[in-house]
């Protein structure tokens, strides 16, 4: 049961997407702009990618090594659209403020990543809990983004105003686009800041390791572009 | 063609495809430290959002619609653009290796950036026609290469300021993407 909870604990704490790995940028920035829609598009990732790992680690000795990007894009592309209808008639609310960044979730690198770097290399129900971990651990940073923007710009957490507008002038620009950049910004430098700690210390956290590193040529996703495995 | 070119200043400008959607945040962080790797790359993603919205147009109107199966949009259209990538990349390298030469390497990568697919979902959720949804694609993937590569003009500079230590690298990059971001929304009163 051991290796289960420790699954778990690798993709909420260690290996965050959002905080510690910064994978999935498009989605952090883009549906942040309140605490629910984070939460939504954040349980609505997990949702995916729980079956993903679940599917792909099941097929794992079936997939041919050289079709298996186009095979997990298709199970994936699959799942997504099932969410997304089933979003649309449950959450009709919710599906319309996301709009067109559920399909989107099929190109998210946190769920080819995934894929490719654990669901196809071990077992199902290992997978499954890498699959929940990373997850929550998305949702958790999605929520949290969320939570920030929507204090600072409409002085909010879930819709419920928590900041008095007769003393605060909420910061309009933090809910618009302008804001997710700037938002993103300070978790990085913020970041940068725990990881330098974090090495003094002697226990460095993981890298960065998606495209906001910035390096295509040492990026550990880069199978998911480009097809070729990593060596 | 007045409604054409409306469709083509409101998605190169006025909704930006990285600075107000978030499509294409990969690429604009990734590839965008030197100018000339930047219009390669924006080069890269004009050519092929361009030659996808016309193809993923082309599907779901004579094959989707007609057999009733638009629910199946996603998972054709990411297909259609994987394979799509291929085709380019190998009809490029055999017939116009100059061209191939400087788009190449960007080819690949373009494959999992989300504003292909965006685009193409884009057209059929607006309900745009073939020509609209072509001219949206070219226009959205223009706005692109403005962005990246103004982006990149911006980094060559940075490299010489005295940074704080925390904000070096990323960090900085996301804080000028917020300014652009800023400057942008300042055209979306022009329609």
């Amino acid at each position: 049961m051991n290796k289960y909870v420790e699954r778990l604990f690798n993709g909420i704490i260690k290996e965050n997407p959002t905080f510690v790995l910064m994978l999935g940028m498009c989605p952090t920035l883009a549906v942040t702009t309140s605490a629910e829609n984070g939460l939504g598009m954040g349980l609505s990732t997990t949702v995916v990618l729980v079956f993903a790992n679940l599917l792909i680690s099941a097929f794992r000795k079936i997939i041919p090594d050289g079709v298996r990007m186009p095979a997990y894009i298709v199970i994936v592309a699959s799942l997504v659209t099932m969410v997304e209808f089933i979003m649309k008639a449950y959450t009709p609310d919710l599906a319309t403020k996301l709009g067109v960044y559920i399909p989107l979730i099929v190109v998210n690198c946190i769920i080819l990543g995934r894929a490719e770097s654990y669901a196809s290399k071990n077992p199902v129900l290992p997978s499954i809990f890498d699959g929940i971990g990373m997850g929550l651990g998305f949702t958790v940073g999605l929520t949290c983004i969320g939570i920030i923007r929507e204090i600072l710009g409409a002085g909010q957490i879930f819709g419920a105003q928590i900041l008095s507008l007769d003393w605060f002038t909420p910061i309009t620009i933090f809910v618009m686009a302008p804001g997710a950049f700037l938002v993103l910004a300070f978790l990085v430098a913020a970041m940068n800041i725990v990881r330098a700690k974090m090495d003094a210390k002697g226990k460095p956290l993981a890298k960065p390791s998606g495209c906001i590193s910035g390096d295509c040529a040492n990026c550990g996703q880069s199978a998911m572009c480009t097809g070729k495995k990593a060596e | 063609m007045e409604k054409l070119l409306l469709i083509a200043i409101g998605s190169a400008i006025v909704n930006n495809v990285v600075l107000s959607q978030f499509l294409g945040i990969c690429p604009f962080l990734g590839v965008s430290k030197k100018t000339e790797t930047a219009a390669g790359m924006g080069g890269a993603v004009i050519f092929v959002i361009t030659i996808a919205s016309f193809v993923t147009s082309l599907i779901y109107k004579f094959i989707l619609t007609p057999t009733n199966t638009q629910y199946l949009q996603t998972i054709v259209f990411i297909l259609v653009i994987a394979a799509l990538v291929q085709f380019v990349e190998m009809f490029l390298k055999k017939s116009m290796p100059a061209l191939y030469q400087s788009l190449g390497v960007y080819l690949p990568l373009i494959t999992t950036n989300c504003a292909v697919l965006g685009v193409a979902l884009t057209n059929v959720t607006k309900e745009y026609s073939i020509l609209e949804g072509v001219v949206n694609g070219f226009a959205t993937a223009f706005g692109f290469f403005i962005a990246i590569c103004i982006m990149a003009g911006i980094r060559e500079k940075i490299e010489y300021n005295d940074i704080p230590k925390p904000f070096q690298g990323t960090a900085i990059v996301l804080i000028t993407a917020c300014l652009m971001s800023i400057a942008f929304m300042g055209f979306s009163g022009m329609i």
